[in-house]
């Protein structure tokens, strides 16, 4: 994988990662006793696993000496952090990386796991945690042994699925059971569980060092800011805000925009959107894991949208209904749809709508908004293939094909 | 229970359907038929002209869960107590 220079103007997290521990530990020194969890508010923070979630409210949720500033007190609240006090929260690093065209988690684990295991650390003596695991995808497992290891971190082995680093999914493998996504009756913070993306980690190891206003030096007011993205020349950094354009580079065409889950951009929404959910929600889009796939020139969205949802109901843990069936009949028809079959499209919407909200991770609700956003960007190529033409590879179009509707 | 023991309005309950239980047997549907339909596999699906939107934050599996009116409590209990995979909770929200 390429990692490409950092668009962002100040040095971040690709600049400071260090793969070697004495490297390390000469460049950043030992880690500051400094309130972490007030730093993190500051600093705005949010999980850059794809959920965006602000991390200190996630760390106060777990954390048995926080004193109510993160949420209202109710009687959970307080058997939560009776509970939590008595045994201690446990910290998750999540590097299950199974998005298939996010490679940043890798890249950071590969680069700078000192980095992920300094947020780690930070954030395990800010909340009192009594363990820390690292989860980390089958590529890069072996190269952080050591690093873990020489810090007391037990390091879990993830198999490189799209639905592994889910966060119940994350947590149900490294207790030793089968790794599929859980009902969320009782949220993961209940039982002084925090998962938290590597990549957030790094951030936090930076924000434990250098403070909040450096961090917000860098992306907006509301996001402030890096993230690492992967896109068409590999993994960068990238402040929040930045022009889509001034990320992709050369690279023109509609842009599938956070991952498999995302949703896809037409050419012209790409020229004029930022990195950043403020940005991107116009589009029903958000920067998610930092995803940014572009197919390849002449390849068709409709299809390329077909793949993938084929290979996301592949994917289903396959524990819920509408998901079990619904995936699979979804991705049969996209397919129909590609190869021109007429009615395909609203038979489409039905089943999309049948989908959302009907299980009990977001695998079936960031399919839909995939296929969704695919019949709104590619909606002219749709009425191409019913011709049996295609706009993208200019096949066999009737010359009315390409006209403007 | 009467009225006078409920000074303040009875907090609302919702039906929330765990979906890595469910099965699509079909028995809540059968008992409470205004607020359940069944999708194309059988699974429960809340109803369009319902109180609970399909899709909406509403929607069974997270959130709140489907909203369940006073005269139909009754019936939600029994479709909790009687589904054969113990996949329907009555949350008060």
């Amino acid at each position: 994988m390429t990692v490409l220079d950092p668009t962002t103007r100040r040095a971040g997290l690709l600049d400071a990662a260090e793969p070697d521990p004495d490297a390390h530990r000469g460049r950043h020194g030992p880690l500051p006793e400094i309130d972490l969890v007030t730093e993190l508010q500051r600093a705005g923070l949010t999980g850059r696993g794809g959920a965006a979630f602000p991390v200190w409210r996630k760390l106060a949720a777990v954390s048995p000496r926080t004193t109510g500033s993160a949420g209202p007190s109710t009687r959970s609240t307080f058997a939560r952090r009776r509970a939590a006090a008595a045994t201690g929260p446990v910290l998750v690093a999540n590097g299950a990386e199974g998005e298939p065209r996010s490679a940043k988690d890798r890249t950071l684990l590969t680069h700078g796991p000192h980095l992920v295991l300094d947020g780690l650390e930070a954030a395990a003596r800010a909340v009192g945690a009594r363990r820390c695991v690292l989860l980390a995808h089958p590529d890069v497992v072996e190269r952080v042994r050591p690093a873990a290891a020489e810090r007391g971190i037990a390091v879990v082995a993830g198999d490189g699925g799209f639905l592994d680093g889910e966060e119940t999914a994350a947590v149900a493998r490294i207790e030793g059971r089968p790794p599929v996504p859980a009902d969320k009756t009782r949220r993961l913070v209940e039982r002084g569980i925090a998962v938290l993306n590597v990549e957030t980690l790094a951030h936090i190891g930076l924000v434990a060092r250098r403070g909040a206003d450096w961090f917000r030096s860098a992306g907006t007011a509301d996001e402030p800011g890096t993230m690492l993205v992967t896109g068409p020349g590999g993994v960068g950094e990238v402040e929040l805000g930045t022009p889509l354009p001034e990320v992709l580079g050369e690279v023109r065409g509609p842009v599938l925009v956070g991952g498999f889950h995302g949703a896809w951009l037409a050419p012209g929404e790409v020229l004029r959107a930022r990195l950043s959910r403020e940005s991107l929600r116009e589009f029903g889009a958000a920067p998610g894991a930092g995803v940014l796939h572009v197919p390849a020139p002449g390849r068709c969205g409709l299809v390329e949208t077909a793949e993938i949802t084929t290979f996301l109901a592949g994917a289903s843990a396959r524990q819920c209904g509408p998901c079990r069936n619904g995936l699979p009949a979804l991705a049969d028809l996209l397919h129909r749809l590609a190869a021109g079959h007429p009615h395909t499209a609203p038979e489409i919407a039905r089943i999309s709508a049948l989908l959302t909200g009907r299980g009990a991770c977001h695998h079936p609700d960031g399919t839909v908004r995939l296929v969704r956003s695919a019949l709104r960007v590619f909606a002219t190529d749709v009425d191409a293939h019913l011709r049996g033409g295609c706009l993208a590879t200019g096949q066999s179009s009737p010359p009315h094909a390409e006209a403007p509707r | 229970m009467t009225h006078a023991a409920h000074p303040s309005p009875p907090p609302s309950e919702g039906l929330r359907i765990d979906w890595t239980r469910c099965t699509g047997r079909g028995v809540c549907a059968e008992l409470l038929p205004e607020l359940l339909d069944r999708d194309d596999w059988g699974y429960p699906l809340p109803r369009e002209d319902g109180v609970a939107p399909r899709g909406s934050s509403a929607a069974p599996g997270r959130g709140g869960g489907i909203p369940v009116p006073r005269a139909r409590r009754r019936d939600a209990r029994e479709a909790v107590r009687l589904c054969p995979r113990l996949a329907l909770r009555l949350e008060h929200s």
